[in-house]
């Protein structure tokens, strides 16, 4: 009885209920069949799951401070792009790929960045032109000569490779659930981010420059997108036109499926996770029971309202 | 005279806007090898209208402090059911645009309510509802076509008078019989005073939740009429989810051209309809200036990275740089 006290208070609730609603939907597939709880059928939800994951941990960065990047997108599709067009630079094309791509995400976030830490801009409409932007300066690129779009082969392994059985995919979004939870729980920097997202006045006024933390995130949230594009271009073994479009809302989904707020200020990295899986199963499991488009998205939808309106419900009164 | 200069200060945003368009417009018409003709007057108010009045459904929700991302997919979902039911004799085309207006309002109310009733955050529910809504409509069109009444799609697309195009009456008639009525009423104000500061409003007595279910449901309304009307321009029903998509984010973008904020309770519904009509013009002008076709995208998307960055101005005229922050 204490275990489970200590365990409710180390979890949050949000984070648990998106569990027990991963669990739920796998064992109401196993009814359908039983490859629904098979261990190939897992570890595949994981690899697939990463791709949107990666992009789930980087919105979470800037859902916490309480804005949104819809510039995520077309920062996937450049991600693929540009890690493909680079490795057809020869040998040390190849090499850099991957850094190559990380670094064009980070440079979109951080302009992302400006726009709404100097200028003030409200998120939501500057990552939307910034998103713009970067489509047409992809198009412009693709389609002015048509550049390598051959993954390199670490970027082919990255995503449908394995180690000892668990698919490397799955390693990558891990180690930067770490990294995200080191850098929210242990470091200033992460006190910093919720400061921001509960009240970003009280926080500049206790002498931290929030300006300069809002492009952090931003940038992270880059950086994030563009890796997604480099696994989804290496699974693909490809980088194609609008590959970063159907990611955008699954990916708000999951944050916010995972208890974060959307106001900002509240939310963990394992909800995300948890979150980011959730809607990953969920989707997969609605096209292998081949259930027709209209009827998944009607679906979708309203499995995010019954768990919206189970936990995600604010209190009656804002004052 | 101080009148005057109160309003000038008070609507600079929408008649800032109204000026860029009267000139853009004016350099198409000039531009344009064909000249002043009813004909192109007719298509680019078609079109314009379209974006224009779901733009004035995003305003409303703006207003509240809300965003309404399911504004295209009502918007599709009316399109798709206006494809199958306006059609036939006079009495079922009547029955069939009621029915059209009433999925339209009744999705702007399911919207509404789960805002005020299921305390969510307006983003997720109207993504969510959103997600539904498209549904509804691939599952009514799952390939684009259907076909509306001719004679009164032919009618509602021309010109009265070889002048005056019937979509832009239409759209006066809308801010006429459902905009000014709204912003002059009681509940009117009250969606102001929730979206420029929600618990001062709270405190003052004012209904609040009321009032959101009001902004959402004519929200849904206008959606409706929308997709009513789009189909008598293309003659068909398209659940392509990109096509819903596109206007919900267009219609955000020509709410927020048009002067109106979306941290809620400044601005209103005429400044978004000169922003949606912008936005139009300059995919307009990119034609008519042959911009190589390469460079369209870029060039649109930066056009609309400039508009937005407009409101930025304000920033750098602020005397305490904690005001920026909200």
């Amino acid at each position: 009885m204490t275990l489970l006290a200590a365990l409710r208070r180390k979890v949050d609730r949000p984070s648990l209920i998106a569990s027990g609603a991963v669990v739920m939907l796998l064992l109401i597939g196993s009814l359908y069949s039983s490859n629904f709880v098979s261990p190939t059928y897992l570890l595949q939800q994981l690899q697939i799951g990463a791709f949107l994951g990666v992009i789930t941990v980087g919105l979470l960065m800037v859902v916490l401070l309480g804005h949104v990047d819809l510039s995520i997108p077309w920062v996937v599709t450049m991600g693929g792009m540009m890690a493909t067009a680079a490795g057809g630079f020869g040998q040390g094309g190849v090499a850099l790929a991957i850094p190559f791509a990380l670094l064009c995400g980070l440079f979109v976030g951080v302009i992302n960045g400006i726009g709404v830490a100097f200028l003030r801009i409200p998120s939501m409409i500057f990552t939307l032109g910034v998103n713009a932007v970067v489509q047409g300066l992809v198009l412009l690129y693709t389609g002015g000569f048509a550049p390598q779009d051959r993954a390199t082969a670490l970027m082919h392994w990255l995503a449908v490779g394995a180690v000892f059985g668990v698919p490397s995919a799955a390693l990558v979004w891990l180690l930067l659930l770490f990294v995200a939870a080191f850098v929210l729980r242990l470091t200033p920097l992460g006190r910093y981010i919720f400061a921001i997202g509960n009240r970003e006045r009280a926080t500049y006024l206790s002498g931290v420059d929030t300006r300069m933390i809002l492009i952090f995130c931003f940038a992270a949230s880059g950086m994030c997108s563009a890796l997604s594009g480099v696994l989804l271009a290496g699974y693909s073994n490809m980088a194609y036109q609008a590959m970063g479009d159907p990611y955008l809302l699954p990916a708000f989904a999951g944050v916010v499926l995972g208890g974060a707020n959307v106001l900002g200020g509240r939310g963990t990295v394992a909800g995300a996770a948890i979150g980011g899986l959730l809607v990953t199963i969920l989707l997969s499991m609605l096209s292998v029971t081949q259930v027709p488009d209209a009827d998944r998205r009607i679906i979708y939808g309203i499995i995010i309202l019954v768990m919206m309106l189970i936990y995600g419900r604010e209190a009656r009164i804002h004052v | 005279m101080s009148n005057v200069r109160l309003w000038l200060a008070q609507n600079y945003a929408p008649i800032l806007t109204a000026v860029v368009f009267a000139a853009m417009f004016g350099t198409y018409i000039g531009e344009s090898s064909a000249g002043w003709k009813v004909a192109i007057l007719d298509t680019a108010a078609n079109n314009a209208v379209v974006l224009a009045i779901v733009a004035m459904a995003q305003t409303l929700v703006v207003i509240t402090r809300g965003v309404d991302l399911s504004a295209g997919m009502i918007f599709i979902m009316a399109n798709c059911i206006a494809s199958a039911l306006v059609v036939g004799s006079p009495g079922e085309v009547g029955l069939g645009i009621f029915g059209v207006l009433l999925a339209g309002t009744a999705a702007g109310l399911c919207n509404g309510l789960l805002v005020v009733l299921g305390r969510l955050p307006p983003i997720i529910v109207t993504l969510a509802t959103g997600s539904i809504f498209s549904g509804i409509a691939l599952s009514i069109r799952p390939t684009p076509g259907g076909s509306v009444n001719e004679s009164l799609a032919d009618f509602m697309t021309s010109d009265i008078f070889g002048a005056i195009p019937v979509s832009l009456i239409l759209l006066l008639a809308i801010i006429v019989l459902i905009w000014v009525p709204f912003r002059m009423s009681v509940i009117g104000r009250y969606c102001y005073a929730a979206g420029s500061a929600e618990s001062a409003a709270y405190m003052s007595g004012v209904p609040i939740g009321r009032a959101k279910l009001v902004a959402y449901t004519l929200a849904g309304l206008l959606g409706g009429i929308a997709g009513l009307f789009v189909t008598f321009v293309t003659d068909s029903g398209d659940a392509g989810a990109s096509v819903g998509g596109t206007y919900t984010l267009n219609s955000i973008a020509a709410v927020v051209i048009g002067g109106t904020s979306l941290y809620g309770g400044v601005g209103g519904a005429i400044g978004s309809i000169f922003g949606a009509f912008t936005l139009r013009t300059i995919d307009d002008l990119l034609l008519v200036f042959r911009l190589p076709p390469l460079w369209q995208p870029l060039f649109q998307g930066f056009v609309l990275l400039c508009a937005v960055s407009l409101g930025a101005v304000r920033i750098f005229r602020l005397h305490n740089r904690l005001d920026g922050f909200q």
